[in-house]
Parts: structure tokens; C-alpha cells; sequence
């Protein structure tokens, strides 16, 4: 297992070095680079952009640019935001908790559904029930995130009145933890939609491959209850493939958060990218497409560290 | 053996549907199977056998999907007789793995790898017995022992793939026997291993049968295997009886041709000259199912055939020596060498 | 694998091309999707004509028609320009981006694919982990990052939609390259001597195209959507001209007065997308191409 790890880790740190090279890539590729902001400080000389673009090394060959960029990200310092002149690391992780707490709750969401509707799915296929999960959740795909909120916001907010159509909490504050809970409904159900449908997809098609499987054939042989068939002996194959879709689920899950946290007003990360966009605030720009990266990740290390610990078959190699 | 069968199976057949239409896996099939007799069922690949065995087991889909006919009554335990192909889901499950149990061919797969295989074992017993978790461990020790898995107390905790085919086909065995049943089918169990495994495996079921005078059901299509192990042997061709007798007879004077050539096609060494004897294959195929010829099945591929066995479909007939053969030309056929 | 699959005879072989049809055929939806395909085709390229309005003509003493109101099928918006039309010419616009950036990211996906495929080693290893590097970021960052650097127009949008999906692709063709390369005939073309780039383009290509049809018809659903998503943010089409995306970005303010601005561009959009899946997975099911859903 440790080897199995170690390979990982190592795969990580590549994708990592990539995804870093991607990133700078990005922000010197953008017109005027770095400096773009100030270049467009009315009554800035040439003279002082070029002594600005030398303090900052813009002077130096791209890789040894880049190192020192490297260099500083890795020591924490992510520079500043143009709007605020914050640090960016505070900037983003003031953002991180509320972006991850609707992105935990639309996956808890997704999974108990996705994984119940494609198992149901599997054991009636071709049932009525297995037609309109297939039918539903090729739909749900098609729907864009921040329409299908819009259409929750007009029924459960406008017309109905029982969930709050935006917002974290109630301005003010005072309401408590349930204030919290009832703005979180409807952005975690809304993010949680498509992967309901990735979830039940990817479940019916791992249980119809288990249930089909001559160990499942070994314990109907053995005389036991269906359910216990079920539950006990396919289940747990079944989900082992769904812990790797887990990690390869963040950056799609991750994007959804951005789209319905604008329609929800919700104050996280993704509505800061597209505030920083509009200020063309590039550091900040940066530090967050390098935090989703590293977010994506981390995921797929964690789905590995799960499947090893969930499947005795890795634990030998 | 003049007891009261087992298990005695009439007229069994077992039919497919499929998007071509109906498909007749299994037709007409009959036996009786008395206490601590070994019965094998020899024939290709596609031929029934396994389809048949099963269908017992009750491990086909349900209908529509498959359709059963005839009936499979089975004597338990408390003496009290069902009917396997009628039997309630939940009565059948009662008796499944614990009065009839099946091992499978493929020992490679057929383990949950997720499962410690001491779970695995101990499940059936905690289920059908009602032992306590720790009664039904202990248990599942006593068998992994008694099917020769060395340490085997410590390999209770061990994974599926921790151990070798060989190995996991004792597994098997051991679950199988776990709540000692009557009646045990063994599916081809010795085939996805090597010759020596093979020839363990078999020694060890002979030795198991003996003490608890279970009787087996034997599917391969290893004549080798029949001689070392069957009392009475009955051939499938395309879902029928073709064949159907005591060991010795059938494995030294077949009757039906399809018996013949399945013979012909073992190597075998000459022990005196240790030359090989002359390999003969049955030309053709299997028949399609869907598409079956209207006379004796095995007629387009028959050495023997004459215009009569393709015309209409030969009866099972007795043909001496307490054997039935599905042959129109078995008399004229017995007088000449095989 | 059931009793019944393995007992079932192979069906007579019958031309792949026949088959495939008639497998489509059996699929419902995709015909649906078809179909619906054709007809959004065929009304946002002739509609305008036979719609006497003008898609940017302001008429701010009709605004907020509802539908079939005042001869405005599908009501007018907060300037009083007729919704159905500018659904209509928004079409075109979504649907030629949605086609365009699929070529362009189908073409670029399918040279990585077949490179990283053909050459394999070191090379495949570099363009492969860059695919998954890429795989990292969710997809409508980067589109709105490229997005706010750029000058967004038909163009422009095409080519960064194309540039940020062309990964699922090359994914699906490395795989099937690879595969077919330790296959008998491209030996058999390379021991006759061609070359690299011939037996890449000529044998290989030709036999990974089922699976690259399926992925190019996903990837035509996912770019209409992301061409929605990133309009709707602001960053895509710029208004007046009208996309679906853009029609949605006002509609929120009048969810409570006039939902019907909100429910038809994002309808359009869903039937459009769930159209190119729908057919995607029909595809899928004709040409034996086992893929991701997205």
C-alpha cells in the first residue's frame, strides 16, 4: 500500500508542476500581463512601467520568472489584490468555507440520491422506475445550474415563499444555525442536480457490472435473502468504482459552485472569481484557479487514500 | 442402490427467451440420484449441463426471462418431499447451500474479494443454522481444515486473492459443505486448474462424500475425470439424454456415437507401446439452439446417420445393462467395433 | 455474463453500417434528439423571415408582453423586443458556436489522441498528464479567465470553448490508438512501409471514429452549455445581439413579474443540449462505443 501511495503522491506532484505551469502560463498570456492594471493608470510613463516590470522581475527570462513565482507560492505569498491591496491567500481561504460548505452538502446530496436511484436502477432495469431515472438524469445533464435555480428561486422563493431566494443568511443576522440550514436548501439542491445524475449513471452502470458477477451467483448459492445479496456482497463492490468518481467529480462539482452561488447570491469563491474578473484583479484570478486545481487534487488524493483503505485487493501491492 | 432417490428429476426442461425467439436449453431431462452415488453429467460446452444443474438450483433468472417444466423432487432432511421447480423463493432459499449446494467452475472469480473468506463461510452457517457469529467462525475453521488448507485457522481472516486457485476452490468446497447437504453439485470444479490441483480436489470430494454420504452430481466434460469419479454417467447433447448408464458400460461399450466419439477425442497413452492412440474429433459444431434439426440432433455430425435419424427424433430406449440411448441405429451399431 | 447471453448464438453478421442504423433506430430518444435537432436547425436559420419583427428593435410601450400577447407569440422583453425572435437569432448563435467549437476541439482532441496513441513512450506520457493537468480546473474558470481576456465574439468564443474541451477527446482516442496499434493491421501497414503519419491518418483514424462521432456529439451538448453558462455570467455574447446565455442574465430582476423571459431562453437551452445527448447516447448504443456521459 505504501508503494501504491508513494506512486500517487508522485503523480501528484507532477500534475501539480503542470498545473502550475498552466497557471502562469495564463496570467503572463493575459494582454499586458501582470502589469495590465497599471498600465492603465492614466498619467503612468513608459519609464515607470519598465522600472515597475524590472522591481517586479518582469525583465528576467519566463523560467527563472517563473521559479521565483514558484518559489513564493510555495512560501505562501500570492501576492496582493489589486482591488484591496489584501493578501490573496486571506482573500480566497475568507471565501473557502462557505464555497465548501455548499459544495459538501450538494455532494452528500448527490450521492445518498444518485447512489439509491442507480442501484434501484440495476435491480428493476428496463422497469418503468429504470426508464425515467435514465431519461431524468439525461435531462438533469442538459438543464444549465443556474437556470434550473433560477426556475427554484420563482417556485420556492417568489411564488411560494418558503425558501429564502439568496444569500447565506438572513441580513442581520440572529437567526442561528437554522437560518443557516434554510439558505442552504435550495444552492446545495440546485449544485447537487447534475450529480445526481453523474451519480445514479455511474452507480447502475457499476451494479448491473457486480450483480452480474459469479461471486454474487456463489452467495445466491449459498441461500441468502436477496437483500442480504444485496447489501452485503454487491454493494460494497459496486461502490468501490464511485470512490475514484468521487475525486474526478470536484472540478465539474466545483464549477456548478461558482454558476449557483451567483444565482444564489452566495458569498464564496466563485463569486469572488467573477468579481475579480470584473476588476481585472489578477492575482486573485490566479490564486484561484490555482486553489481549484489544488482542490481537484486533493480530491483525487483522497479518493486513492479511500479506495486503498476500502479495497483489501490494494493493500498487498 | 434400492433406496428412495434423493432426488429424482422428470421431464426438466428449461427454456430462454430471447429476442430471436424461444431457446430450448435444456429438454426432457430425467434421473434419479440415491445417497452417496455420483452422478456425472459429461458433455461439450452448450450442451445443457450446466443450464440444468442450475436450474435446480433455482439460480436461473426468474420468468419471463426463463421458463421451468417438469419437476425436481428432492427429499430433506426431516424426510418431507418438495418440488424444486415450484418451490417458494423462501422455501428454496431454506434448502439452497444447506441441504443442496453447487460449486462453481470458476474459483478465480467466484469469491467476494471484498469479504475475509472466513465471513464468507461462516455466512451460510449463521444463516441456515442460526450459529452464533463466533460458533459459525470456529466452524468455518473445522472446514477450511477438514478441505486441506494448511494453517487454516489463520487463513479465516485471509482475502480471496490472498490465495491461489487451487486454494480457492477448497474455499469453495468448504462453503458448500459448510451445512453438510444432501445433495452437492459440483460444476466443473476441477476445470480452471492445474492436473495435480485437479486430481487433489477430486480425491478430496470422494474422501468428503464418503464420510457424510452425500450424494454429487459431477458436470465435466472430462472423461478422465468420469472414470476417477462417476458410479453412473449420463451424456448431454444439445439439451438432451443422449446417453445414460453406470460408469464401466457407458465408458467401455458406448452405445450412442456422440458417446463414441467424445471417447475417441481423449488422448490416451498405450501403456505397452507408449505411443499415443489414434485422436479422432467429431466434425462440426454444436447445433444452434434456436435452430435445431428436426430429427436426431447429433445426425448432421454422425458417421453413422442414415436418412431415417434425420427425419424424426430418436426415443430414449433401454439398450441393456440398466442404460437407456437415444439412437435409432444403437443395435446395429453394437455389433460393429467401435 | 447470464445463462441466456452465453447460450444466445451470435446474431448473423450483418453489415456494421445497417446495424448501427438499426440499433439508432430502436433508440427512441435519439431520434427524438434527432429530430428536434433538425427542426431547431431548420427554425433558426428560416424563422427570422417569417417573423415580422426585428430582433433589436426597441418598443419600450410594449415591454413585458406576456406570451401571445399583442401578437408577440412568446411576449416581449424589458425593452419590448419580441422574445420569439430573438430566441430564434440567439439559436443560430448558440448552435454555431456549439457546432464550430466542437470541430475545432474534436480536431485538436483527436491530433493529441492519435499522437499520444501512435508514438506512446515519453511523449504519450507528457500529452497525457498535460490532459489530466487540465482536467484540474473546472472548465468554466478557464473559459471565464480566457474569456476576460479576450474580445468575446463568435470567433473567440469558439475557440476558447474549443480550447478548454478538447481533453475528453483526446482521452477517448489515445485509449482506442493505443489499443488498435497492437493490432495485426497496422503492423501489417507499417512492415509495408508507411509512414508515420499514413498509418495515423489513414488505418488508425478510420477505426477509432465511432467512438470519436459519440464524444464530438457530447461535446456539441457541452459547448452549447458552456457558451449558456458563460454568457449568462456576462463574459460571452454581448448584448444586443442575443444568445441564450445573455437572454438569461436580465431575466432574474423580473422572475417575479415576468418569468416568462426566464423560462423560454433557458427551455431552449435545455431542449437543444438534452437534444446533442440524447443522440450522443443513441450513438453510443449503435456504434458499440462505451464512454463517459460527459
Amino acid at each position: 500500500m505504501a508503494n501504491f501511495l508513494l506512486g500517487r503522491l508522485v503523480q501528484s506532484l507532477v500534475l501539480l508542476f503542470i498545473v502550475s505551469v498552466i497557471g502562469f502560463a495564463v496570467l503572463h498570456l493575459a494582454p499586458g500581463g501582470p502589469l495590465a492594471q497599471f498600465a492603465l493608470t492614466p498619467g503612468i510613463s513608459h519609464a515607470e512601467l519598465a522600472r515597475m516590470a524590472h522591481q517586479m522581475g518582469l525583465d528576467q527570462p519566463l523560467p527563472v520568472q517563473y521559479w521565483a513565482w514558484l518559489r513564493r507560492l510555495l512560501g505562501g505569498d500570492w501576492g496582493h489584490s489589486y482591488r484591496d491591496n489584501q493578501p490573496v491567500l486571506a482573500v480566497i481561504l475568507g471565501r473557502l468555507p462557505a464555497t465548501l460548505e455548499l459544495m459538501a452538502t450538494a455532494i452528500v446530496i448527490a450521492v445518498l440520491t444518485g447512489v439509491w436511484i442507480g442501484v434501484m436502477g440495476a435491480i428493476r432495469r428496463y422497469s418503468i422506475f429504470d426508464m425515467l431515472a435514465t431519461i431524468g438524469a439525461m435531462i438533469a445533464l442538459s438543464i444549465p445550474t443556474f437556470w434550473f435555480g433560477l426556475i427554484v428561486i420563482y417556485i420556492f422563493s417568489v411564488n411560494l415563499g418558503w425558501l429564502p431566494p439568496g444569500n447565506r443568511s438572513t441580513i442581520g443576522g440572529g437567526g442561528g444555525i437554522l437560518d443557516y440550514l434554510h439558505h442552504l436548501i435550495a444552492p446545495a439542491i440546485v449544485l447537487a442536480l447534475v450529480e445526481v445524475a453523474v451519480w445514479s449513471r455511474y452507480m447502475r452502470a457499476s451494479m448491473l457490472d457486480v450483480i452480474n458477477q459469479d461471486f454474487i451467483r456463489t452467495a445466491h448459492a449459498k441461500g441468502l435473502p436477496a437483500r442480504t445479496v444485496l447489501w452485503h456482497h454487491a454493494m460494497r463492490n459496486a461502490l468501490l468504482p464511485m470512490i475514484a468518481l468521487a475525486g474526478v467529480e470536484m472540478p465539474t462539482l466545483l464549477g456548478g459552485a461558482l454558476v449557483t452561488e451567483t444565482v444564489f447570491t452566495w458569498p464564496g469563491m466563485g463569486r469572488l472569481l467573477l468579481d475579480s474578473l470584473g476588476y481585472r484583479d489578477y492575482p486573485v484570478v490566479m490564486g484561484i484557479l490555482m486553489v481549484s486545481a489544488l482542490l481537484a487534487l486533493l480530491g483525487n488524493l483522497a479518493a486513492d487514500l479511500l479506495a486503498a483503505v476500502a479495497d483489501p485487493r490494494i493493500r498487498l501491492r | 442402490m434400492a433406496q428412495e432417490p434423493l432426488l429424482e428429476v422428470s421431464h426438466l426442461s428449461v427454456t430462454f427467451a430471447t429476442e430471436n425467439g424461444p431457446l430450448p436449453a435444456v429438454r426432457d431431462v430425467s434421473f434419479r440420484l440415491s445417497a452417496g452415488e455420483t452422478l456425472a453429467l459429461v458433455g461439450e460446452s452448450g450442451s445443457g449441463k450446466s443450464v440444468a444443474s442450475l436450474a435446480l438450483m433455482r439460480l436461473v433468472p426468474p420468468a419471463p426471462r426463463v421458463s421451468l417444466g417438469g419437476s425436481a423432487h428432492f427429499c430433506a432432511a426431516d424426510g418431507s418431499r418438495h418440488d424444486l421447480l415450484a418451490l417458494a423463493p423462501d422455501a428454496m432459499r431454506r434448502l439452497r447451500g444447506n441441504e443442496i449446494s453447487m460449486i462453481f467452475q470458476e474459483p478465480m472469480t467466484s469469491l467476494n474479494p471484498v469479504h475475509r473468506i472466513g465471513e464468507q463461510i461462516a455466512e451460510a452457517i449463521i444463516f441456515h443454522q442460526g450459529a452464533s457469529h463466533r460458533a459459525a467462525l470456529a466452524r468455518a475453521g473445522e472446514l477450511l481444515e477438514k478441505v486441506g488448507i494448511p494453517d487454516a485457522h489463520r487463513r479465516l481472516s485471509a482475502f480471496p486473492h490472498h490465495l491461489s486457485g487451487g486454494m480457492r476452490q477448497r474455499v469453495m468446497i468448504a462453503m458448500a459443505l459448510a451445512c453438510t447437504p444432501r445433495v452437492l453439485i459440483a460444476d466443473e470444479p476441477t476445470t480452471a486448474l492445474d492436473v495435480t490441483v485437479q486430481a487433489q480436489i477430486l480425491e478430496l470430494l470422494k474422501e468428503l462424500q464418503h464420510a457424510n454420504g452425500m450424494a454429487v452430481v459431477f458436470i465435466t466434460h472430462n472423461l478422465g475425470v468420469v472414470a476417477e469419479i462417476a458410479d453412473r454417467v449420463m451424456v448431454m447433447y444439445a439439451g438432451l439424454i443422449v446417453e445414460e448408464g453406470a460408469m464401466v458400460p457407458v465408458m467401455t461399450r458406448p452405445r450412442m456415437p456422440y458417446t463414441r466419439g467424445l471417447l475417441h477425442s481423449v488422448p490416451r497413452i498405450d501403456p505397452e507401446t507408449l505411443g499415443s492412440a489414434p485422436l479422432t474429433a467429431i466434425p462440426g459444431t454444436v447445433p444452434d439452439p434456436l435452430h435445431l434439426p428436426p430429427g436426431c440432433a447429433f445426425a448432421p455430425r454422425c458417421a453413422h446417420a442414415e436418412p431415417a435419424c434425420a427425419a424424426a427424433p430418436p426415443p430414449l430406449e433401454p439398450a441393456g445393462e440398466g442404460r437407456l440411448v437415444r439412437c435409432r441405429r444403437w443395435r446395429a451399431l453394437a455389433e460393429a467395433p467401435a | 455474463m447470464s445463462a441466456a447471453e452465453a447460450l444466445a448464438p451470435a446474431p448473423p453478421a450483418a453489415r456494421p453500417r445497417s446495424r448501427a442504423w438499426r440499433r439508432f433506430r430502436r433508440h427512441r430518444l435519439a431520434l427524438f434528439g434527432a429530430a428536434a435537432i433538425v427542426v431547431m436547425v431548420i427554425a433558426a436559420a428560416a424563422g427570422p423571415w417569417l417573423i415580422p419583427f426585428d430582433p433589436l428593435h426597441i418598443d419600450l410601450r410594449h415591454r413585458f408582453q406576456p406570451p401571445a400577447g399583442g401578437g408577440h407569440l412568446f411576449g416581449t422583453d424589458q425593452l419590448g423586443r419580441d422574445l420569439l425572435i430573438r430566441l430564434l437569432m440567439a439559436g443560430r448563435i448558440s448552435l454555431t458556436i456549439g457546432f464550430a467549437a466542437m470541430t475545432v476541439s474534436t480536431a485538436f482532441g483527436t491530433v493529441v489522441g492519435i499522437t499520444a496513441g501512435y508514438y506512446g513512450g515519453a511523449l504519450r506520457i507528457a500529452l497525457m498528464r498535460f490532459v489530466d493537468a487540465v482536467l484540474c480546473f473546472p472548465q468554466i474558470f478557464l473559459l471565464l479567465v480566457l474569456a476576460a481576456f479576450i474580445q468575446p465574439s463568435i470567433a473567440t468564443l469558439t475557440l476558447i470553448i474549443g480550447a478548454t474541451s478538447w481533453m475528453e477527446v483526446a482521452r477517448v482516442v489515445e485509449g482506442q490508438v493505443r489499443s488498435l496499434r497492437e493490432r495485426d493491421f497496422i503492423l501489417a501497414a507499417e512492415t509495408l512501409g508507411a509512414s508515420g503519419r499514413y498509418v495515423m491518418f489513414r488505418e488508425l483514424l478510420p477505426n477509432a471514429i465511432g467512438p470519436i462521432i459519440v464524444a464530438a456529439t457530447l461535446t456539441v451538448a457541452r459547448a452549447i452549455l458552456m457558451e449558456a453558462y458563460v454568457s449568462f455570467l456576462g463574459y460571452g455574447i454581448q448584448p444586443p445581439m442575443a444568445s441564450w446565455g445573455n437572454m438569461l442574465n436580465n431575466a432574474q430582476e423580473y422572475l417575479a413579474s415576468a418569468p416568462w423571459l426566464a423560462i423560454f431562453p433557458g427551455a431552449a437551452i435545455t431542449l437543444a443540449v438534452a437534444s446533442f445527448n440524447f443522440v450522443g447516447d443513441g450513438l453510443r448504443d449503435a456504434l458499440d462505443a462505451r464512454l463517459d456521459l460527459h
